[in-house]
C-alpha cells in the first residue's frame, strides 16, 4: 500500500482547485447543492466531495460524499478509535476522508434535537459486518467533539474481554479482576481527547488508592488520571472512579464554567454482556472484570446530560457465529434487557450513489492502478464481487 | 589490459588511409605523364608499367620484386574494415563464428527458401483450406467399407500419407472433389448441448432454471431477467455463504463472460461438499442457464471458453497398504 504515498501527492494539487468552487455556508445549503450538481457537468471529481467539514452542517444533501477530518481533530479525537484499515488509508492517502451517510446523519440529527436534561438515549448502530457501522459512530463522535461535548470512547469494548496479558486480582474488591494494561492505555487515550476538562473538573469525594495513596475531595481531574496512568496497579480502579466523576458531573452543573455534555461512545457494546475468553491462572472463569463492570454501570441511564453512542460488532465477538447481526442476537437476553430503551440505527451497505462517489473517491486518489477498473466493465465487476459492501470493496481495490 | 593480449593481425588499413592513396596514386600518374611528356588525360595503366620500367631499370629475376606503380585497391589487399566499434564491440551479429560473411550468406540463403514456402502456402491454402478443416480422413474401417477388400494398419497408414502428399501439393485444388471423398466431417460439438426452456413469470419476467454438479456438491437455480444483480443463495445473500473472493469470482465467471454482470438475479440452493464445489457447481448451473438468454455463436464461445463442461474430478478412493490415495507409508530399507 506504501507505493500509493507517491501518487497520492499528485493528487491534492487538482483536487484542492475544486474545492475552492464551492460555497460553504450553513445556511445556503440548498444552493449549496444545486451548485454542486451544475459543476458536476464540469469537473465529475467534485461530485463526490463535500468542502464542509463541520458534521453539524452536514445534511442530506451532502449524504454520498466525503468529507475531510481536520489532521488535528484526527490526533487528538481518535487516537486508537478509528478501524485499522481506515487508519492505513489515512496514513496512504495523508488525508482522512469520511462518507456522510444516512445512519450517521440520522443520528446526528437525533443528538441535535434530544433534551440534555433528561436521562441519556441510548443509540444502537446494528448491521451487517463491514457496512459501516464503527465509520458511522466515529462520524457522529466527531459532531460531538466539535460541539465542545467531553467524549468518553471506548474503542473496541472486545480488547477488554479477551487476550489480556495480566489479568491482576483486584485491589479493592476481592471476586473483582484487573486490568492495568487496557486500563492505563485507556486513561492515557483519554487525556489526550479531553485536555481542556482535565483542569476544570473537580472530584467531589476522596478516593483511597493504597494505604499510602489517596486523592482528595476537589482534585482536578488530571491528576486522578495521572495518578492511574502511573499506578498501573489501580488503574482500573481510576476508570471506575473517573467515569462515576462524570456521571456525576455531567448534567449536574448548571450554565457556567462546569457545564458539559457527556458523550459515552462504546464500540462492540455486545462485548459487556458477553461471556470473556479470559481464564485466570487455575483456568476457571473469572467473576468480574472491573472494567466491564464500571462499563456496566455507564450504560445505565441514571445520570443526565449526555448521550450514549454504541455499536455492535460481531468481528471481534468472541463466541457467537458470523451470520448474527441483529441487536437481540448479538447483545444476548441479558445485554437486551440492559440495554432496553434504545433507539437502534441500521447501517446496511452503499447504495448506487454511494457506491458511485466511493469509486470515485478511489480513482481520484489513484488507489485503482489496473487500466481495466477505470471502464464500465471493471466497475460492474467490483460491484458484483463487493456487492456493494464497503469493507469488502476497500480489500478488493487494496490489490488492484 | 586486454590489450597486451589481442593479436594485433595483418595490418589493418582505414579507408581514410586508403582514399589517400588513391588520390596520391592520380597526383603521381599526372606527375608521370608530365615527366613523360603525355597527355595526363589518357595515360593508362599500360603507359604508366611502361614508364616505370624505363625511369627504374631493375635487373631482378622475380617480376613481383620489380618497382611498380599501380593503383592502391591492387597493392593494398582487400581487407575487411575493423569490425569493432571504439569499445570492442563487434558490428556484425556473426563476428564470433569466425567466418561472419559465410555464414551471414547462409543466413539470407535461408530467409528467402522460408519466404518462398510461405509464398507457397498461401497459393496452396487458396483451394482446399475452409474444407479441410472440420473433418477428418476416413477410418480404416471406412476405407474397407469403401474399397470392399481387407487392408492391413500398415497400408491404411502409406494410404493415408500418399493423400497427404498429394494435398500437400500447390495445385491439389483441382482434385478437390477426388479428395473430399475421403473425409469425414465432424460434427459440431455445441449442438450436443440442451438448452432449458425459457419460462416466463405471471408479471412477463423471463427466467430459466438449471442445475449443476460438482464433486458431491449439487446446485439447482433460477435466473430471472428482472435486472439488479442480486444472488441468494439458500435464502442468504451470497456475500455470507462465500466471504471467499474466490469463491465469488468463480460465480461472476459465466455471467462476465457474456456481459450480462447486472442484468439478472440469481436464486439458488446448493449443499453438499465444500465452498469450492459449490461455488463449482454454482457456476455450471449459471452457464447451463444463460444458455436459454444467448445466442447460438455465444453458445459455441461458452462452450469453448469451458463453462459448459462438468469437472469430472472426484475424490481418489484410499487404496489398501497406502497411507491416502496416493501417499505411501514411510519406506524403510531393511
Amino acid at each position: 500500500m506504501n507505493l500509493h504515498k507517491l501518487t497520492s501527492r499528485l493528487c491534492p494539487k487538482a483536487t484542492q482547485k475544486f474545492r475552492h468552487l464551492h460555497i460553504q455556508s450553513s445556511g445556503q445549503q440548498l444552493e449549496a447543492v444545486a451548485v454542486e450538481t451544475a459543476s458536476a457537468e464540469a469537473n465529475p471529481l467534485s461530485v463526490f466531495r463535500t468542502s464542509e467539514r463541520d458534521p453539524t452542517y452536514h445534511s442530506e444533501g451532502h449524504s454520498g460524499q466525503y468529507y475531510t477530518l481536520p489532521p488535528t481533530h484526527i490526533q487528538k479525537l481518535f487516537p486508537y478509535g478509528l478501524p485499522p484499515r481506515f487508519q492505513l488509508q489515512i496514513k496512504t492517502f495523508n488525508e482522512g476522508c469520511v462518507m456522510v451517510r444516512p445512519p450517521a446523519l440520522e443520528l446526528i440529527s437525533y443528538l441535535k434535537r434530544a433534551d440534555y436534561s433528561k436521562p441519556p438515549l441510548r443509540y444502537v448502530l446494528y448491521g451487517d459486518i463491514g457496512t459501516g457501522k464503527t465509520m458511522s459512530l466515529c462520524h457522529a463522535l466527531h459532531y460531538c467533539y466539535s460541539q465542545g461535548w467531553l467524549i468518553v470512547h471506548v474503542p473496541d469494548a472486545h480488547l477488554w474481554v479477551k487476550n489480556c496479558k495480566e489479568l491482576l486480582p483486584s485491589s479493592s474488591r476481592p471476586s473483582r479482576f484487573d486490568q492495568p494494561i487496557q486500563a492505563s492505555q485507556w486513561l492515557k487515550n483519554f487525556k489526550i481527547t479531553n485536555e481542556r476538562f482535565l483542569s476544570k473538573l473537580k472530584t467531589t469525594q476522596r478516593y483511597v488508592w493504597t494505604k499510602r495513596e489517596s486523592t482528595e475531595k476537589g482534585q482536578p481531574l488530571g491528576e486522578l488520571i495521572d495518578q492511574g496512568v502511573n499506578r498501573m496497579k489501580s488503574s482500573s480502579d481510576v476508570v471506575g472512579a473517573v467515569l462515576r466523576e462524570l456521571r456525576l458531573q455531567a448534567g449536574g452543573a448548571t450554565e457556567g464554567e462546569g457545564a458539559f455534555k457527556l458523550a459515552v461512545a462504546v464500540d462492540g457494546v455486545n462485548a459487556l454482556w458477553g461471556k470473556t475468553s479470559l481464564k485466570k491462572e487455575d483456568r476457571t472463569m473469572p467473576e468480574e472484570l472491573t472494567l466491564i463492570h464500571n462499563l456496566r454501570k455507564m450504560m445505565k441511564n441514571n445520570w443526565s446530560g449526555g448521550a450514549i453512542l454504541t455499536a455492535l460488532s460481531q468481528t471481534g465477538s468472541v463466541f457467537k457465529p458470523r451470520s448474527a447481526y441483529l441487536p437481540s442476537e448479538l447483545l444476548g437476553e441479558e445485554g437486551f434487557d440492559n440495554m432496553e430503551p434504545f433507539v437502534p440505527v441500521s447501517v446496511s451497505n452503499y447504495n448506487e450513489k454511494e457506491f458511485e462517489s466511493c469509486y470515485l473517491y478511489y480513482l481520484d486518489r489513484n488507489w485503482l492502478q489496473h487500466p481495466h477498473s477505470r471502464s464500465e466493465e471493471g466497475k460492474k465487476e467490483l460491484i458484483f464481487l463487493s456487492n456493494k459492501n464497503p469493507s469488502i470493496l476497500e480489500r478488493l481495490c487494496a490489490f488492484l | 589490459q586486454s590489450d597486451k593480449f589481442v593479436s594485433a593481425g595483418p595490418q589493418k588499413f582505414t579507408q581514410e588511409f586508403i582514399d589517400k592513396q588513391v588520390e596520391e596514386f592520380e597526383v603521381g600518374k599526372r606527375h608521370l605523364a608530365n615527366m613523360m611528356g603525355e597527355d595526363p588525360e589518357t595515360f593508362t595503366q599500360e603507359d604508366i608499367d611502361r614508364s616505370i620500367a624505363y625511369l627504374f631499370p631493375s635487373g631482378l629475376f622475380e617480376k613481383r620484386a620489380r618497382p611498380v606503380m599501380k593503383h592502391p585497391d591492387e597493392i593494398f589487399p582487400k581487407q575487411t574494415a575493423i569490425q569493432w566499434d571504439a569499445e570492442g564491440r563487434p558490428f556484425h551479429f556473426l563476428f564470433y563464428t569466425g567466418r561472419q560473411s559465410y555464414y551471414s550468406l547462409l543466413h539470407d540463403v535461408y530467409e528467402k527458401i522460408l519466404a518462398i514456402e510461405r509464398h507457397q502456402d498461401k497459393m496452396r491454402n487458396k483451394g482446399l483450406f475452409t474444407l479441410l478443416t472440420g473433418s477428418r480422413w476416413l477410418l480404416k474401417e471406412e476405407i474397407e467399407e469403401y474399397l470392399v477388400e481387407n487392408i492391413s494398419d500398415h497400408d491404411y497408414v502409406r494410404l493415408i500419407q500418399l493423400m497427404e502428399k498429394l494435398l500437400s501439393m500447390p495445385y491439389c485444388s483441382l482434385e478437390e472433389e477426388f479428395i473430399l471423398k475421403f473425409r469425414k466431417q465432424l460434427e459440431a460439438q455445441s449442438s450436443k448441448h440442451e438448452i432449458p426452456a425459457l419460462q416466463y413469470d405471471p408479471q412477463g419476467v423471463a427466467f430459466s432454471v438449471a442445475d449443476g454438479r460438482r464433486k458431491t456438491a449439487k446446485a439447482s437455480i433460477t435466473l430471472r431477467d428482472s435486472g439488479s444483480g442480486n444472488i441468494t443463495i439458500n435464502g442468504r445473500n451470497y456475500l455470507h455463504c462465500f466471504p471467499l473472493l474466490q469463491d465469488r469470482e468463480q460465480l461472476m465467471f459465466p455471467l462476465h463472460f457474456v456481459g450480462m454482470l447486472g442484468r439478472f438475479d440469481i436464486e439458488g440452493s446448493v449443499e453438499g461438499s465444500g465452498h469450492s464445489a459449490q461455488a463449482g457447481a454454482l457456476r455450471l448451473a449459471i452457464s447451463r442457464a444463460l444458455l436459454s438468454f444467448v445466442s447460438e455463436g455465444e453458445v459455441e464461445r461458452i462452450r469453448q471458453a469451458g463453462l459448459l463442461t462438468a469437472d469430472p474430478r472426484i475424490r481418489e478412493r484410499k487404496k489398501p497398504g497406502q497411507e491416502g490415495a496416493r501417499k505411501k507409508f514411510t519406506w524403510k530399507k531393511r
